[in-house]
């Protein structure tokens, strides 16, 4: 009697895996990204325009998690505008209750303006300090989605179920805002930020500096997500998507995997709201939505949704089309959005990304690639081999 | 315990509107499992029906009751049409359908705008609807009432085309095994796209009946959308008494918490509830059982 | 010979009214290679659905002496128990490698999960050898011919490092020559695995069964070697298609 199987020639041996210049290209690529975004752009664009991006390079940070988990992971999030509003509305909290305390007063404006009572709710007292604030605009976001994902996944609701709910999550927490007007500013949500740990938000030099902040953090977040797409979990989250059964009878609970990628993607949109508020200045509830949190997917499925640099690309892409043309030409605007989403997300559904993939695996492999394949003799060969 | 009647009719008032924006989707997303966001456009298509028809005919609002047949018409063929053009060409992708159709409702938003305005109009309830009746000292809103009859006769007729005409039994044939249906005989495409027009066009029904309580605007089907999905996610795939029953239980919910705390908090109980309704059965109120996998 | 005793008592299995598998005992000693053969509906794929927790099941199902019945899928797979699917479910968009390097995976910690795979595992380096998929490591799953897709899933057990196969129908499809090599595949796992195949086919049970049980509406008609089943009477009158005599009995 033998084994079952007498280790081969090339097992248990490291294989090559890709070519050098393979390797290198996406370093390279992250190199090129650093260079265009730290470098090149603070130099040729005037202040008001460095301000812009920096606004759709947040919106770019929530598409990085939104490839992560609905390019990868196939959850469809219509509600990263929740965790994008959470992030948001913690740091500006904290810079409310700053900007209170450089002015002498005790609470922040609109409360003066619209409470009915003189003290600061308890809800918001923690939030003056900091660290705390800074904390809560990622660990926020990731609580709620850990909870919603772990009763969400335990139970097996998914595809359009998921994506019905998480949108419901959107409606109903800018809802909750609205309504309460004394507490979170209501509809006009919290404005008028003036300070930013310290420093002055209307002094160019520093919206400067929380560009930078937002573009290195858009970088590193991006490095992140790469490592977890070619990683071992990102390999395991594809074959959930796939086939979430049989992914459970390989001995893994594929609602772990999901809830890692949407808590993940959760918490960069919280940390994408926190940066938005100190560019932009204003966090509210027109901004985090059903139809905002359905606009973050936009970007990235017209970019490509499974690819990262085509989410991110197409995040900017859209955010830049949206202010630029939505001012001039408001009416054609809404057609060309409708219609850019009917035709890519129904004819193309890899994005833009996939065009020029689609022409790469053109080139490559002409032949019925079946063909090619040695079927049954393999096995034979593999068996005699043994039995002999 | 007035008030607790009152609040009672209130939430079953609710339900009834919850109910006729949803019942269009037991079918188009119940049975075909097509997630259609420009669902509420239809719903808007058939409000600006009846204003049109009431300006232009006699601007009384009898026109209202007149509305009812063209509404579900024009709703049931921009449905049809969308069917046509896009939804059959994604049924094996369901989550992109539901972005496409997305797309679509932001064209059709703005289609409104450019033809009737961005700024809401009204139709004029007819007289009768306008009072309230009152019965065993419980005050109940005319309008409502009409609008709940209106949903329990659109149910009525709903189950009796899928209980007793041929074209139900093709419908039901086709959702519980489409293969066996078409090697049977059945044009399955065009029963989709029939389902799909009456799907809709229950939309357009529901549209007029929205004018009773609300403003008509660009806009006006997207308050109600997410909801109405709700609506059949709880109840069920696929299972008409269950989108009925949650219709009804959610409507008193809500309009309960809205008694005890506010609107806006009401709103949030409620997707906690659902959250917390799903964990006991995922698969919403009613279910059908199937041994296949997945 | 590693491995547990799969032991089934009074298993039962009810889908609104319809008893698809009715108090069925079954013994299957470590090492065996049992085949389950019956009729459409005898409830042979019901079995091994209860037995790997995809449908709710009353009874008893002990695998050594672990309890089976009441633990989530992922947990029975955990045990040492993998299953394929009469549909061969390989993940499409994967390569052949990711698919086995999954399968071997179940219980890896975080940190190697967040890592790029870089060394092929020994494990998976000698499936690929006996499915004799080694030449088409790098190409999607998606691309196999139907019966390479059933050897990639017998693979993924194999890495899974599962002491007990369920394999439901494992060569229907099949050419007359993939189902040798399939046979051949099953004898040599066979040698250190316990096995139990699903199967229609009486001549692919002939060349390689050790034992087979007959299951005929929910119940145990007949257990025993090839010979034994092939002589009973019963198994006879099933399968020659008067089936009611014997259901009335039961």
């Amino acid at each position: 009697m033998t084994t079952t199987a007498p280790p081969g020639p090339a097992s248990a041996t490291t294989r090559p895996r890709a070519s050098t210049p393979r390797r290198l290209r996406a370093p390279a690529a992250f190199l090129l990204g650093a260079v265009l975004l730290l470098g090149a752009a603070p130099l040729a664009l005037p202040d008001s325009r460095l301000n812009l991006l920096a606004k759709y390079l947040c919106y770019a940070i929530v598409a990085v998690g939104v490839s992560l988990a609905w390019g990868r992971g196939g959850l469809l999030v219509l509600g990263q505008g929740v965790f994008f509003g959470l992030g948001g509305y913690a740091m500006a909290m904290h810079l409310k209750l700053a900007d209170a305390a450089t002015a002498g007063e005790r609470l922040p404006d609109f409360m003066l303006l619209y409470g009915s009572s003189d003290t600061l709710p308890w809800w918001w007292q923690p939030f003056a300090d900091p660290a705390f604030a800074l904390a809560m605009t990622v660990l926020l976001p990731m609580t709620v989605a850990g909870l919603l994902g772990f009763l969400v996944f335990r139970r097996r609701v998914k595809g359009a179920y998921f994506a019905i709910l998480s949108q419901a999550l959107a409606a109903a927490l800018s809802i909750w805002l609205v309504g309460q007007q004394a507490t979170t500013g209501g509809t006009n949500g919290l404005t008028g930020i003036q300070g930013f740990f310290g420093y002055d938000l209307a002094d160019p030099v520093n919206q400067r500096m929380v560009y930078f902040v937002i573009a290195v953090a858009l970088l590193l977040l991006m490095a992140a997500a790469r490592q977890l797409f070619v990683s071992r979990y990102g390999e395991l989250l594809v074959a959930v998507r796939d086939s979430e059964e049989r992914v459970r009878f390989l001995g893994y609970d594929p609602a772990n995997v999901k809830l890692v990628a949407y808590v993940v993607a959760a918490g960069m949109a919280g940390l994408a709201g926190a940066l938005f508020v100190p560019a932009v200045g204003i966090i509210s509830p027109a901004l985090i939505g059903i139809v905002p949190s359905i606009g973050f997917v936009i970007g990235a499925a017209v970019g490509g949704r499974a690819s990262l640099v085509g989410a991110v690309l197409g995040a900017v892409a859209v955010a830049w089309a949206q202010s630029t043309l939505s001012d001039a030409f408001p009416a054609a605007w809404t057609y060309l959005q409708g219609l850019l989403f009917v035709l890519v997300v129904g004819f193309l559904p890899g994005g833009l990304a996939s065009l020029g993939a689609l022409r790469r695996t053109r080139r490559r492999a002409p032949a019925s690639v079946r063909a090619a394949a040695p079927t049954t003799s393999a096995v034979a060969t593999a068996s005699t081999k043994e039995t002999a | 315990m007035t008030v607790v009647l009152n609040q009672s009719f209130t939430g079953v008032g609710i339900g009834a509107v919850l109910l006729l924006v949803a019942l269009g989707l037991t079918l188009t997303f119940g049975q075909m499992g097509v997630i259609n966001m420009a669902h509420g456009e239809f719903i808007m298509a058939g409000a600006y029906t009846a204003y049109v028809l009431q300006r232009s005919v006699d601007g009384t609002g009898l026109s209202l009751l007149l509305a009812l047949p063209p509404a579900f018409l024009v709703a049931g063929t921009i449905g049809a049409l969308l069917e046509w053009l896009l939804v059959r060409r994604l049924y094996a992708r369901p989550l992109d359908t539901l972005l496409v159709t997305w797309g679509v409702s932001l064209m059709l938003q703005q289609l409104a705008r450019d033809v009737f305005g961005a700024p809401n109009v009204q139709t004029r309830a007819p007289d009768l609807l306008t009072g309230n009746v009152s019965v065993a000292g419980v005050t109940l809103a005319a309008n409502r009432l009409a609008i709940l009859g209106l949903a329990l006769l659109s149910v009525l007729a709903l189950t009796l085309v899928l209980r007793l005409t041929p074209l139900g039994r093709r419908i039901r044939a086709v959702v519980q095994n489409r293969d066996l249906a078409e090697v049977s005989g059945i044009a399955t495409e065009r029963v989709d796209r029939t389902t799909f027009f009456i799907g809709s066009g229950l939309a357009g029904v529901a549209g007029v009946a929205l004018t009773l309580v609300g403003p008509i605007g660009p806009t006006m089907g997207t308050n109600y959308i997410v909801d109405a999905f709700l609506v059949v996610v709880v109840g069920g795939i696929g299972q008409l008494k269950g989108s009925v029953i949650t219709a009804f239980a959610l409507g008193v919910l809500q309009s309960v918490l809205e008694y005890s705390t506010t609107v806006s908090v009401a709103k949030v109980a409620v997707l906690v509830a659902i959250v917390a309704f799903l964990q006991w059965r995922p698969q919403g109120l009613y279910t059908l059982r199937t041994r296949s996998l997945a | 010979m590693s491995g547990a005793a799969l032991t089934v008592r009074n298993l039962r299995v009810t889908f609104d009214g319809f008893t698809a598998v009715d108090g069925v005992d079954l013994d299957i000693a470590p090492g065996d290679l049992r085949f389950l053969i019956g009729p459409n509906g005898a409830g042979k794929t019901t079995l091994v659905d209860a037995v790997t927790g995809l449908v709710r099941a009353t009874g008893s199902v002990r695998f050594g002496d672990e309890e089976l019945l009441g633990r989530p899928v992922h947990r029975i797979a955990r045990l040492g128990i993998g299953r394929t699917f009469q549909t061969a479910t390989v993940f499409e968009q994967l390569t052949v490698e990711q698919n086995l390097d999954i399968a071997a995976g179940a219980g890896r910690g975080a940190w190697t999960m967040l890592r790029r795979r870089r060394a092929v595992p020994e494990r998976v380096e000698r499936a690929l050898e006996t499915t004799g998929l080694a030449d088409l490591r790098d190409r999607p799953a998606g691309v196999l011919a139907h019966g390479q897709k059933q050897w990639l899933e017998i693979g993924m057990l194999l890495v899974q490092d599962v002491r007990l196969l369920l394999l439901d129908e494992p060569v229907a499809g099949m050419s007359h020559e993939e189902r040798e090599a399939t046979g051949e595949l099953l004898r040599r796992v066979g040698e250190d695995h316990t096995v139990v195949v699903i199967e229609h086919d009486m001549d692919f049970m002939r060349a390689f069964a050790r034992s087979v049980t007959v299951l005929h509406a929910g119940k145990v008609l007949s257990e025993g070697s090839v010979a034994e089943v092939r002589a009973d009477a019963e198994v006879q009158e099933v399968y020659l298609g008067r089936a009611s005599v014997v259901a009335g009995e039961g």
